[in-house]
């Protein structure tokens, strides 16, 4: 029954399955993000305060949505890899954090460029936005202290411990500049398109919502392969691969 | 006498004044933090002008900001030396809780920096025009918050001590961890200054400290192993 599991640590078994996926889900999302993107930004209707500008709802709301998924993603497989000692959790860790810190820069970039014609300036200290750009900076500090060891096991380790601190405090942080914000919230802004949406500009947000949750996967699966090539450039199985070529 | 033989209460006693007295023999590890304090509070009215009433509406986020530049600056050198002497790994071999020992550390720390601080955050609160009023309300975000910081720095020193660059890495890994403790002990203190009731703060602050003394020490416990394996 734990056959599965077993096989789920093995890097050649694992780098053949992720090819097999990707060899279907890659045009999958392919096929989302071009139906997703044409549907919402030509044929939703115009929002009747915003125009056109609310459009890149499509990307900002999405990136946003997977960018924080990603991060529990990141660290429930570096909690796996401590307490089982899985090396493959730990490779889908250190995969997953270049990946999501990626989204968070393009949520705060859309979020940006969406914010110049909607409230007449690029940055606000909004809570939300507040709350990305701390996000942002969990992943570089994560990233930064793999980055940092030599000693490889080690980085995967303590990068494991981080990003579980940063799972417990995630919610607390979040709830504190939500309340911060409270305090300051100048009335005028508000976050109503999410709750009074209408269907026909909903149905094409969700299934940017989903095509994002593909794409973050895509990413991490080929962030992973070349990984597992990397490590285990001496071993036997990525010899022959590379012979067969 | 073999080590089993030592109570846990007497190995945390003497692992406590070890820590103390180590901080005694160096009081310029004690006294630099201070001094960064003084000279950071000295910045801002120059820098901003010395205008009393503007001072004042500044002076909670001003003395809570420096409180955590403060705390990072002494975070970061916190198990250095026994790292490096190999005392770090003496007590990992140890049959005694790590758990209980980080917390010594921990502790000892908060003793040597996050104490005085508060003692001495009147003085600079006063330079910087706080109302009196809010003085015990200050002291009292000091007294929960730093020792917050303390047990969340220590974590990030944990995790870098091995590393020869470290410095930069442990802002950049607790900086986000210390957001909250600056949103709510900051607040309780402009609360405090304007009028209002800080209670709301101050026991939101008192929460995070009992989670962080039952949680942080688990954490700090895996980075020491993690960093005397890597060494």
């Amino acid at each position: 029954m734990w056959t599965w599991f077993h096989k789920l640590g093995s890097p050649p078994w694992m780098y053949r399955i992720s090819g097999r996926i990707l060899a279907i889900l890659l045009p999958l999302t392919i096929a989302m993000l071009v139906v997703g993107a044409v549907w919402g930004l030509l044929y939703a209707p115009m929002d009747f305060k915003q125009g056109n500008s609310f459009r890149i709802i499509y990307f900002h709301v999405p990136a946003s949505v997977v960018a924080l998924a990603g991060y529990y993603v990141m660290a429930i497989a570096g909690a796996v890899s401590l307490i089982w000692r899985m090396k493959m959790a730990e490779v889908a860790m250190k995969c997953a954090a270049p990946v999501g810190a990626a989204l968070t820069f393009l949520s705060l970039l859309s979020g940006a460029i969406w914010g110049k014609p909607t409230w007449g300036t690029y940055w606000v200290w909004d809570a939300r936005i507040t709350s990305m750009l701390i996000l942002f900076f969990l992943y570089l500090g994560v990233i930064a202290l793999y980055q940092a060891y030599e000693n490889k096991e080690a980085a995967g380790k303590a990068c494991a411990v981080l990003s579980l601190v940063g799972m417990v405090n995630i919610p607390i942080i979040y709830k504190s500049v939500d309340w911060w914000y409270s305090l300051h919230q100048p009335a005028t802004i508000k976050f109503t398109e999410e709750s009074t949406m209408h269907s026909s500009m909903f149905q094409p947000l969700l299934l940017m919502i989903l095509a994002f949750y593909c794409l973050f996967t895509c990413a991490l699966l080929l962030n992973m392969r070349s990984e597992l090539l990397r490590r285990g450039a001496s071993t036997s199985w990525v010899r022959a691969l590379a012979g067969a070529r | 006498m073999s080590a089993s033989d030592v109570s846990v209460g007497a190995f945390l006693g003497a692992s406590l004044k070890r820590q103390l007295l180590l901080a005694y023999r160096r009081p310029v590890d004690t006294i630099n933090p201070l001094l960064f304090f003084l000279l950071v509070v000295t910045l801002f009215p120059l820098g901003i002008g010395p205008d009393p009433s503007q001072l004042a509406e500044f002076a909670p986020g001003i003395l809570w900001i420096v409180a955590l530049l403060a705390s990072l600056m002494a975070a970061e050198g916190m198990f250095r030396q026994d790292y490096e002497d190999g005392s770090l790994e003496q007590l990992l071999l140890s049959p005694q809780p790590l758990y209980l020992a980080s917390l010594t550390y921990t502790a000892a720390h908060w003793l040597v920096t996050g104490l005085p601080l508060t003692l001495l955050s009147p003085l600079f609160a006063t330079m910087l025009q706080l109302p009196v009023a809010a003085l015990p309300v200050l002291m009292m975000s000091m007294l929960l918050g730093t020792a917050i910081l303390s047990l969340v720095g220590s974590i990030g020193a944990a995790l870098t001590v091995s590393l020869k660059r470290g410095g930069m890495l442990i802002s950049l890994i607790i900086v986000p961890l210390y957001i909250p403790v600056l949103i709510f002990a900051a607040g309780a203190v402009r609360f405090a200054a304007g009028g209002f009731d800080p209670q709301p703060q101050l026991l939101l602050l008192a929460g995070m400290l009992s989670l962080a003394v039952a949680l942080a020490p688990f954490a700090i416990s895996a980075g020491l192993r993690i960093s005397v394996d890597a060494g």
